[in-house]
């Protein structure tokens, strides 16, 4: 049975953490993911977990120590936050293209600068190409279920290849909220034994890691890298289906609200979708056919499932919590329209800048995407292909 | 780690991963290549500064006598046709490009 608590997002990651029982957790503190590393150093300073805790004096050795011991064999685990993952970046990319199955707890916040500790998720979408899996938590619940089912993701031996949970500063890391963790037997009955692949401490297999790689084989291994990433997602599905038999919590590559007959919906991910979920309910409450699509697993993108799912809409806003600044749009439009382009006769996409440096997003600004996209459906012209949701113009 | 002439990127162990001790010396380097040393035995005095100061042990040496040029690994470094002295100023070591020679 599940039991039911109140926790912050932060909290109830931590929870996860320590149900997880990590080999090896490396971390440095930063708002707003401090919280976690600081509840796990508890759970570590009591004896609740196993875990070798490494305290270190920056990102950079946070992750260079979590490869590290990823390397040596260790089931190992971070956290961070915007300019910490800005600064882990290096490392960021080493434990992708060394295929260990690292997982990270990332709490989205702004990056500086100028100075911002709010929720933006432009630390998140800057480290989209990183080669790490990334699943989006609309809430505490979710970020919870995340963490439990990411090194089942991470470790599978045909995806092999590190995860970011994240969640949105401040709005989940510190809100506090009723939901359903596991009993600790049951997350690690699920999870499993780890069984590292190539573990440098085999010393009865001495094996090297992470050598020079030149013009001669690097290609081919960047091409498995690329093959992983497209293995990730039967396999976040499959450990998705397992979850849900323990949990009755149901995940998947996405979460559709009330889109199968909508003509208008919008894209967002994170804590948005649940204001999203309030607009798109008013709306229907007055007849409008309004409809949501909340993605999850941003990378691996679902490119074609989200196509499918979207291809009978007139007219899909994409919200976007950063800005690309390659005077196009948002990285989340730039994928999701790039999706679109081989449905014939597609919805009309526009996209939707917003909750840039923790700025409030409400279901009214939600409200007014949603009229915008009405007007495209009737009309079938584009005004604004690219808004500033909230702005002071 | 020997890998196959013909192995694709479905093949080789992921991320590079070397997972067998001591297997440089399986690690052809001659890929490296872009030059070659070519021999010219009439000008060969069988000095063996080339076997000498070669850094990969790709001149190969049979009784004492020079005997060929091992293509695998000679990276193509042009060290052997340097310190050749040859026979009355001409060298019995030349640089060819690999896909001329």
């Amino acid at each position: 049975m599940s039991i039911r608590v109140g926790k912050t997002g932060n909290e109830a990651v931590a929870e996860a953490m320590r149900q997880i029982n990590p080999d090896v957790v490396a971390a440095y503190p930063i708002t707003p993911q401090t919280e976690i590393v600081q509840i796990f150093s508890s759970f570590v300073a009591n004896g609740k977990v196993d875990t070798e805790f490494v305290t270190v004096e920056s990102e950079h050795s946070a992750m260079s120590a979590t490869v590290g011991a990823a390397s040596a064999g260790a089931r190992s685990m971070t956290a961070t936050s915007a300019n910490g993952l800005a600064f882990m970046w290096e490392i960021v990319y080493i434990a992708a293209g060394m295929r260990l199955p690292i997982v990270m707890p990332v709490v989205n916040r702004a990056l500086s600068g100028p100075l911002n500790i709010h929720c933006d998720h432009s630390d998140t979408m800057g480290a989209r190409d990183s080669g790490w899996i990334q699943l989006f938590s609309e809430n505490a619940q979710e970020a919870y279920d995340n963490a439990v089912q990411a090194p089942r993701i991470a470790e599978n031996p045909d995806v092999k290849l590190p995860v970011m949970v994240t969640m949105d500063g401040f709005i989940i890391s510190h809100a506090m909220e009723v939901m359903e963790i596991l009993e600790d037997e049951k997350v690690r009955e699920f999870i499993g034994k780890y069984v590292p692949e190539n573990p440098l401490l085999d010393v009865d297999n001495p094996v090297t890691l992470g050598p020079v790689d030149l013009q001669d084989w690097n290609f081919e291994h960047k091409r498995q890298q690329a093959e992983a990433m497209r293995n990730a997602k039967p396999v976040i599905l499959d450990v998705a289906s397992e979850y849900a038999k323990l949990t009755g919590r149901k995940y998947g590559l996405f979460e559709e609200y009330k889109l199968d007959d909508a003509d208008i919906a919008i894209v967002v991910l994170g804590s948005t979708a649940g204001t999203a979920k309030v607009a798109v309910d008013q709306l229907r409450a007055k007849g409008v056919r309004a409809g949501m699509l909340k993605i999850r697993v941003f990378r691996p993108f679902p490119a074609e499932e989200i196509a499918d799912a979207l291809k009978h809409v007139k007219a899909v806003a994409v919200m976007d919590r950063s800005d690309s600044f390659n005077a196009v749009g948002g990285p989340v439009f730039v994928d999701v329209r790039s999706a679109l382009y081989d449905v014939d006769n597609g919805p009309k996409i526009v996209n939707y800048i917003y909750g840039i440096g923790g700025r409030d997003v409400t279901p009214d600004h939600v409200k007014t995407a949603y009229a915008d996209l009405a007007k495209i459906a009737e009309t079938g012209q584009v005004e604004n292909p690219l808004t500033y949701l909230g702005i002071r113009e | 780690m020997s890998v196959p002439k013909d192995a694709g990127w479905k093949d080789v162990p992921k991320a590079g991963r070397i997972l067998e001790p001591g297997s440089a010396a399986k690690y052809e380097t001659g890929g490296w290549r872009t030059y070659r040393p070519v021999h010219i035995p009439e000008n060969c005095i069988n000095c063996l500064f080339c076997w000498i100061y070669c850094p990969d042990q790709a001149i190969l040496v049979e009784d004492g006598k020079f005997k060929g040029i091992d293509y695998a690994y000679c990276k193509g470094c042009g060290i052997c046709a340097t310190e050749c002295p040859g026979k009355r100023g001409n060298k019995a070591l030349k640089m060819v490009l690999d896909e001329e020679a």
